[in-house]
Order: structure tokens, then C-alpha cells, then sequence
């Protein structure tokens, strides 16, 4: 029997070996060479920036939403050709609140959640959150991204102190992983020794001034970032000497990395969901408010024309009309000439408190910017107001017709950003851009052109295996429900914008993800 | 012995696993050793699968063969585009088979077979790339059959029986390529139901003009495995807790029909000498039958819940089948063979849950004779598919077409041991 066998096992022996798995011609996992990294060395790649780096979306940080970051979606592709592990300073839940000695100091993410109606807006995840920031993680860490942080902020020793967190002095996100009190993000940043890095930074240099309707102050000229509140926009020269100073020191040990420019306000949906025309009126409503403003447009405008007071454009800007239908806003314009004061005297005699209405009126155009956050302020009464008109005598319902936000009552500064601001911001923006392309081309840097990639997004939107991603609040897919950061899938997408850039600078061949695998906003109505 | 335990040492070694396509061509042993021939020969008790018409032309009063296959088999999958890497994990398959024959007289036999011709196990990583299509499947048929054999002329005999087919399925997958609860678990759907019955049939016949030549044909019907209210569940998992989700948390009825299609086998066997023979099948598949899969999930008052709707548009398709027979003594007998068996799934609509396109099989094996009445039947079967760039391009998602594609590349192998005896 024995000598049969071996007509037998030869045979199953050789189609034993070969059938163990079945072999790919080029197959992407075993052979070393399918995809390259180039002049580059992926090895140890960091990060570093601000929330965009981070991975914050809806309005917080959480752990999801640090997984689908853009460096740690294309850490994974890096890992494909030489590059090695990625490590994030996970916050310790998805509500993504911060706690300060147990206090909670910052909101948990937004979820979009249905009314009792049934229709879907943002709202707040329910449930207590756990990251404590004096609980310290140890890093070093690869993503080296804090929300908030500017770009002078990154080169500020004690930006991570805890102690400075409750003041205001210090970064909570950086705090919770810094590993001294002085530490800067840039040491941190070197201490994980990148072979490869990306910089994106100054986004909220301009985001700031932005997002708080231009509240802030421009600081082009002024380049002591001490003198500087929140929602200043950063001096561009500043900017260019801190910019400098961080491609420096990365590149310092011969790392190779991309830097990323800032996008424009206008991409984000936080400015482009609330229309202009955003007040609806009826035929008879429209008429009554007509009237009240009849002598106004056709007597105070021309008069203070005429004296020479104001110029005939500005007249003409300040032309307040109502129709049936949708209805520009009233704003209260800081950029328009006061005339609170001339009006009360003569020919014009106008009491104080018409005077006030009118000091810097006008209505909104096409070209000013609705923040997200007005949304919830349009049409509603400004009741601190009603209260001050109270006091001058006038009846409480008639107050309340004068203090209509956005009809009656003129818009503060806060809650619309116009031309004018957005001169400001796209003047800085233009000069922060230009130092970003300029500093990669010195240094042989892969420059990534965010701009226009989310230009591409706003404006029509990008085709992808399952649709259009589009700047649409909530519907587009590209953005999270704080309408100011990308959601996963829009994050996938700037990932791939910056892998395009690298392999077209290094000759390496990453390969970018399909962002229809990443998910756009997380629906549940587990909110409070 | 030794180097046949060497062997089977290091097929465990390499026991990595999954079996591509639902039909699984592993009956018997002396017919599988042949390419998974034998529609036109009488070797053992396996011709009541192969032709009960050649039944009764089994020598002896009592025939009886039993066995079983160890299925090692692997999918790897990539996507260069997107640097997608995959690989199965599925268990060993282990098709069993019982045939059993008693000639009531020289023109009539009466006979038992119990087989697993359809059967799949896909086991992916859990929410790799194709999640969204299947994260695992487990199919299996087991055919019950009882069957009757007639000579009618002393060159033409007919067979035939019903067939009792027990069905089971256990299906996961994602609910779409990103959904997730609020921690980023991945929302999933499993669908469970055993001991599914449906009724079928198979006839044949069997042309032995002389002692060189025989012919046969074999028809095996449609069987419907269906999925009625009440026969299994579907459970959703990971879920967002939103009335926006496409449907909620928690355990539902199903609906769905998985057909096992017809199939026609016509073949010849020729024994040119003594010592050879050499066998012909060709099979023809009705695989048309299976358009869709189309799954209802319903409410417990019967409602749907939602449907999922999934395109196959199978092609009938042939496999083409050669083997041969050596007689090396009366105690050894060789067995080798190859077949191509066409893959009926059509462009655009490779689904990974059946990653099935042309494959070649490649057989071997042998019998020994330990007595008169007892013998040893082993074999082997290396199926090799063909790299193929494929894709599944009817997924919809948001009123969208998302093409899910790629390389695959599989194979198969599997090692078998049976048992003959007649009495």
C-alpha cells in the first residue's frame, strides 16, 4: 500500500503549498513598492494646527470625531508606504464637553435631532462629560492640533498651563495633553520627532473676528499679540514672523511636510445659511412699516445728502423698504456715519429714540454675511430693550412693535458681518495665504490650496462616489452642525486635498480614501 | 502514511477559509477525484446523485457510500485606488454526504441520498471596505431524497425522487458605508432562519449500449428556499436612537427567497481498456432564477419596516467536467480530473458575498480496497479563480448608484475521505 501513496502525496503536496491562499499579481498589502512615499518619509508623521487639526466638529471635541481627523485619515493611507503609527490625545467620550475641576466649561457636540414636529435641526448631545482637563495624558503625541489655537498661540510658553485655563490665560485642549506647564505646542509638536508634518494654522486669526460679526478689532499694524482680545484678526506681519518661526523649527531636522492656507468665510456654511432676506412680512405689515419709514427715506436721507452730512451713496444705502415677501434685515452698520445726533436737531427734530434707530441704519444686501448663530435672534423680541423704551415712557405694547430683532430693531454689530468686515478679513487672509505659499515654496514644502478646494465645495459643490458634497448646512455633507468645521466626510475630503498636494510635491504615490465611506452629520435625539 | 499526514498537516497549517459562489460541487469522493464527473458512470452508491437512473445498475444488493469534505477556501480583495485591503476568515466548510441503494430486484432499485449541493460561508472582517454589502454569510441545503431506479430496456434505465430540501441562512452586514451610532459603532442588520423546507425533484437516465460506452442525463429542479413571517429574525444593532435612522434598534420579521436553481448534467463515459476510464459532464445551470435578493423587513403587525433591495442577475451558466480512472490493481484505484466551471455572475454585479467568477478545478484521488465489501475513497479539489477587476455597481444610496469593486482573487481547497460498501 505504502509505495501508492506517493502517486498521492506528491501532487497534494505541491497543490496543498500553492493553495494555502490565493496570490494577487501586485498585491497592495505585501509588496513594499505599490505605493511609494517618494522624496518624503512618513514614518513619524505630526501635525499641527488648530481644531481643524484636531478633528473638532460640531461645536466640540470627541473621540469619532478625532478618529475621522484629517491627519489621522491620512496617517492610515501614509501606513501604506512606510508610515508608522498614529497617536491622538483622545478626549474620554463622544459628548465632547469639557470638565475644569469637575465644572463643566465648554458644550457638549451638537446632534441633529428631530422637534416634536418632527423636523431636523441641531442640538445638543445629553449626558455629562467625562474629559477632565487637569487629567493630564501623556504624549508625545502625533496630532499636535488645539482648538482655539492661533497662530502666535503656538509659540506662546504656558498656552497649556491648567492653571491658566479658568482665567483665560491658557488653552484648555492643549492643557489636557501638554506635558509642562510652559510648554509650547510647537515643542510638543517637535518632541514626537516628525519625519513629516503638516501646518495649518491661521484659521482663526481671521475666524474670530468673523464668526463674532466683526466685534473684534482688525490689529493689521499692531503686531503685540498681548494687546490682542479673542476676535481680533491677527496682524499679518505677526503672522508672517510666527509662521516662519514654526516652518523653521520643523524642518529644522530635515523633515518634509505640507502647509495648508485658510479657506474663505465664505466657504463655510456658518455665514452662508442664513439669507439676507430673511425676514418675512405680509402685504399690510410691510405697508405700516413703509409708511413709518416714508420720511426717512424721502426727507432725513436726501436732507442730510444735501447738507453735505453724508454722500448720496450713502443715502441711497441707507434707503429702508419693505415689500410682501421675504425682507432684507435691518442692521445697525458701524461702518455708516452716525447721524443720531444731527437728526435730533433742526430741520430734522427727531426725539432720542428714533434718533437711536436711526443713527447707523440700513438694510442688509446680498453681500452681507448672516452668521449661523443670528438665526435664533431674527424676529424675536429684544426684550432688554423693550424694558429701556419702557423706561422712556413709552407704552409696553408699542415697545414691543419698536424692538423686533432685525425688523424694528436694527441688528448690533455682532450679528451680521458686512462688506466692510469681510474687506478686513479677506485682507488678511490674502497676506496670511501669501506667506504660506511663499514660505512652502522656499522651503520645497507641499502647499496645499484648502482655498480653493473649498471654493470648489461651496460653490456647486464635488462629485464623490454617492453624490454631491456641498457647503448645503446639514444636507451638503461636507460640514458638521457647528457649520464652521468639516464634518467626517468633509475632513475626508481635505485629506485627500492634501495627499494630492504631497504626492504632487515628493513623487509619492498615497493613495486617497473615498470619502462616501465617512459619514456627514450624526443624527439622534438624545438631546436635552 | 507518513507523507499522507504530512499533507493533511499542512492543509491545517493553511486552513484559512471560505468557499466562493453557492453551489458547492463536493458529492462524493469517487466523482469529485474525476472533475465531479459521473453523470455516465456507475462507480459507487454516488451515482444516486449524479443519475438516480443509473441506480439500478449498481452491483451487489446493498450499496452504500459516505463522506465528507473539508473546505479550506479564502477571498482577498483589494482597491488600489483607495488602498483597501481585505481578506476572508471564514470557517471550514464541511459538506457531508450519505447515499445508500438496495436492488429490489435486477430491474429495480430503491435508494436514499442525503447531500448539501448549495452552501456558502464568507466570513470578512467586520466592517471592512464591503460591510455595507456583507460583513458574513452562512448558507447551507441540505437535500433529502429518496429515489426509485428502473431498467426499462436492458440498455436504457431511468431513476428519480423527490427532494426535501432543509435551508438555512445567517446573514450580516452594515446598514450603509457610514451610519453609526452616536460612539461609532457601525449600525448592522443580522438575519437568522434555519430549518427552512422546500420540495424539488430530480430525474435521470442512463444509455449502456455496451460495456465501453454509457451516456447519461440528470435534471434537477428549482428549489425555492422561502423566508416567510415568522421563520427568522432580523436584528438591528448600533442604531442611532433617531426617527431620521431608516429604521429602529431591535428584533424583526423578514421576508426573502433564495433560489437553488435547476440544473442539467449530460455526460459520457468510455472505457477504453480494462484498466481506464474516462469520463465527459457537462453541466448547465439555470442561475437566472436568481435575480434579486431582495429582503422585507417587517413590523410585528406585518408592515415593512424596510426593504432592501439587491440586484444579482445571474446568468445561467456551464461547467465543463474531465476526468479519469485508473485501475491500478484490485485493491488501488487512481483517480484524476479538471473542470471550468463559468461563473454566472454578470459585469457590475459581483457582489462579495459571492465573489464568483470563472474558476478551474483541479482533482485527484484514490480508492482502496480494504475487503471485497469495504473500500477507502479520498480526494482533493484545488479550485483557482482567475484574478478578476470586479465590481457591485446597484448598491443605491440617497437615490444613488455607489459602485463597490475592486481586485479579488480567490481559491479553494478541499481534501475528502469517504467510505464505500456493498454488500
Amino acid at each position: 500500500m505504502k509505495k501508492y501513496f506517493n502517486y498521492i502525496a506528491l501532487p497534494a503536496l505541491a497543490l496543498g503549498l500553492v493553495a494555502c491562499e490565493p496570490e494577487f499579481d501586485n498585491d497592495i498589502a505585501e509588496n513594499d513598492d505599490f505605493y511609494t512615499s517618494g522624496s518624503a518619509d512618513f514614518s513619524s508623521y505630526v501635525s499641527v494646527g488648530n481644531s481643524l487639526t484636531a478633528g473638532f466638529a460640531d461645536g466640540a471635541l470627541y473621540i469619532t470625531g478625532q478618529e475621522n481627523s484629517y491627519p489621522n485619515i491620512m496617517a492610515q493611507q501614509f501606513a501604506l508606504a512606510g508610515g508608522g503609527s498614529f497617536s491622538q490625545p483622545l478626549v474620554s467620550d463622544n459628548l465632547g464637553g469639557l470638565t475644569l475641576g469637575g465644572m463643566q466649561i465648554t458644550e457638549n457636540r451638537f446632534v441633529l435631532a428631530t422637534d416634536a414636529d418632527g423636523n431636523p435641526g441641531p442640538a445638543r448631545l445629553a449626558g455629562t462629560p467625562t474629559t477632565e482637563v487637569s487629567n493630564i495624558v501623556a504624549g508625545p503625541f502625533n496630532n499636535v492640533g488645539v482648538p482655539g489655537a492661533k497662530s502666535f498661540h503656538l509659540v506662546a510658553p504656558g498656552y497649556g498651563n491648567v492653571a491658566g485655563v479658568a482665567t483665560g490665560q491658557a488653552n484648555p485642549y492643549f492643557a489636557r495633553f501638554a506635558s509642562t506647564a510652559n510648554t509650547t505646542v510647537m515643542a510638543e509638536a517637535l518632541a514626537a520627532n516628525p519625519t513629516f508634518f503638516s501646518l495649518w494654522i491661521g484659521n482663526n486669526d481671521i475666524l474670530g473676528f468673523a464668526t463674532s460679526g466683526g466685534a473684534g478689532v482688525d490689529q493689521t499694524g499692531n503686531p503685540d499679540a498681548t494687546t490682542y482680545g479673542p476676535n481680533d484678526i491677527t496682524d499679518p506681519t505677526l503672522f508672517a514672523g510666527v509662521y516662519a518661526q514654526e516652518v523653521a523649527a520643523l524642518t529644522s531636522t530635515g523633515a518634509k511636510g505640507a502647509l495648508v492656507n485658510i479657506p474663505d468665510v465664505t466657504s463655510i456654511p456658518f455665514f452662508t445659511t442664513v439669507p439676507s432676506q430673511a425676514i418675512p412680512l405680509d402685504e399690510e405689515t410691510a405697508a405700516t412699516l413703509n409708511a413709518s419709514f416714508a420720511a426717512y427715506n424721502t426727507q432725513v436721507l436726501p436732507g442730510l445728502a444735501s447738507f453735505g452730512v453724508i454722500t448720496a451713496e450713502e443715502a441711497a444705502a441707507r434707503q429702508i423698504n419693505f415689500s410682501a415677501g421675504a425682507n432684507f434685515i435691518t442692521i445697525q452698520d458701524e461702518d455708516l456715519t452716525d447721524i443720531s445726533a444731527i437728526v435730533q436737531g433742526a430741520p430734522f427734530n427727531l426725539d432720542p429714540i428714533t434718533a437711536s434707530l436711526l443713527s447707523q441704519l440700513r438694510q442688509t444686501t446680498n453681500e452681507d454675511l448672516i452668521p449661523l448663530t443670528t438665526a435664533g435672534v431674527l424676529g424675536t423680541v429684544d426684550e432688554a430693550y423693550v424694558g429701556f423704551l419702557v423706561s422712556q415712557g413709552l407704552p409696553v405694547e408699542q415697545a414691543g412693535l419698536l424692538a423686533i430683532n432685525g425688523v424694528s430693531r436694527p441688528l448690533q454689530d455682532q450679528f451680521v458681518l458686512t462688506t466692510q468686515e469681510q474687506a478686513l478679513v479677506t485682507a488678511a487672509q490674502t497676506e496670511y495665504n501669501a506667506t504660506i505659499q511663499a514660505l512652502a515654496d522656499a522651503n520645497g514644502l507641499a502647499y496645499v490650496d484648502a482655498r480653493t478646494a473649498l471654493q470648489n465645495v461651496a460653490n456647486g459643490g464635488v462629485a464623490f462616489s454617492g453624490g454631491i458634497l456641498s457647503s448645503q448646512f446639514v444636507t451638503g455633507g461636507a460640514f458638521s452642525l457647528d457649520g464652521v468645521h468639516p464634518s467626517p466626510r468633509g475632513y475626508a475630503f481635505t485629506a485627500n486635498a492634501v495627499i494630492n498636494a504631497i504626492n504632487n510635491t515628493y513623487g509619492s504615490t498615497i493613495p486617497v480614501v473615498d470619502i462616501g465611506d465617512y459619514a456627514t452629520v450624526t443624527i439622534s435625539n438624545d438631546v436635552n | 502514511m507518513k507523507k499522507v499526514l504530512s499533507v493533511v498537516v499542512l492543509l491545517l497549517v493553511c486552513a484559512v477559509t471560505y468557499a466562493g459562489g453557492y453551489r458547492v460541487s463536493l458529492q462524493g469522493q469517487r466523482g469529485l477525484a474525476m472533475g465531479h464527473t459521473g453523470v455516465a458512470m456507475v462507480n459507487n452508491a454516488e451515482i444516486a446523485f449524479f443519475n438516480p437512473g443509473g441506480l439500478v445498475h449498481l452491483e451487489g444488493k446493498l450499496n452504500v457510500a459516505v463522506g465528507g469534505f473539508g473546505v479550506f477556501s479564502d477571498v482577498k480583495f483589494q482597491n488600489a485606488e483607495f488602498g483597501q485591503t481585505s481578506q476572508t476568515d471564514s470557517p471550514t466548510g464541511t459538506p457531508l454526504y450519505l447515499y445508500a441503494s438496495y436492488n429490489v430486484s435486477e430491474k429495480l432499485a430503491v435508494g436514499l441520498a442525503v447531500y448539501t449541493p448549495y452552501g456558502s460561508t464568507v466570513e470578512y472582517p467586520t466592517d471592512w471596505s464591503g460591510s455595507h454589502l456583507v460583513n458574513s454569510i452562512d448558507l447551507s441545503a441540505i437535500f433529502v431524497q429518496p429515489m426509485v431506479s428502473v431498467k426499462l430496456l436492458e440498455d436504457l434505465s431511468i431513476g428519480g425522487g423527490p427532494i426535501l430540501a432543509i435551508g438555512g441562512v445567517n446573514f450580516n452586514r452594515n446598514l450603509s458605508r457610514n451610519l453609526t451610532d452616536i460612539d461609532g459603532n457601525r449600525s448592522n442588520v443580522e438575519l437568522d432562519s434555519q430549518g427552512l423546507t422546500a420540495f424539488g425533484f430530480s430525474v435521470g437516465a442512463m444509455i449502456t449500449p455496451n460495456d465501453q460506452w454509457s451516456f447519461g442525463v440528470n435534471y434537477r429542479s428549482k428549489i425555492d428556499i422561502d423566508v416567510e413571517q415568522g421563520d427568522g429574525e432580523a436584528v438591528f444593532s448600533n442604531v442611532p436612537n433617531s426617527p431620521l435612522a431608516p429604521i429602529a434598534n431591535g428584533t424583526y420579521d423578514f421576508t426573502a427567497t433564495l433560489p437553488l436553481p435547476a440544473e442539467w448534467t449530460v455526460g459520457v463515459s468510455y472505457k477504453p481498456s480494462d484498466k481506464w476510464t474516462l469520463n465527459f459532464d457537462w453541466n448547465y445551470a439555470e442561475w437566472d432564477a436568481y435575480e434579486a435578493l431582495d429582503i422585507m423587513f417587517l413590523n410585528t403587525d406585518g408592515s415593512l419596516a424596510l426593504e432592501s433591495i439587491n440586484p444579482r442577475n445571474y446568468k445561467n451558466a456551464s461547467s465543463y467536467r474531465l476526468g479519469a480512472q485508473f485501475d491500478v490493481s484490485s485493491k488501488f484505484v487512481l483517480r484524476a480530473g479538471a473542470y471550468f466551471d463559468e461563473s454566472p455572475v454578470q459585469e457590475g454585479f459581483f457582489a462579495p458575498e459571492t465573489p464568483r467568477n470563472d474558476s478551474y478545478g483541479f482533482t485527484g484521488g484514490f480508492t482502496y480496497n480494504v475487503t471485497d465489501k469495504l473500500a477507502i475513497d479520498a480526494s482533493f479539489l484545488y479550485l483557482t479563480f482567475k484574478e478578476i477587476d470586479a465590481s457591485y455597481d446597484s448598491y443605491v444610496e440617497g437615490g444613488e448608484r455607489v459602485p463597490f469593486g475592486g481586485t479579488y482573487k480567490s481559491s479553494a481547497f478541499a481534501p475528502g475521505l469517504g467510505l464505500s460498501y456493498k454488500l
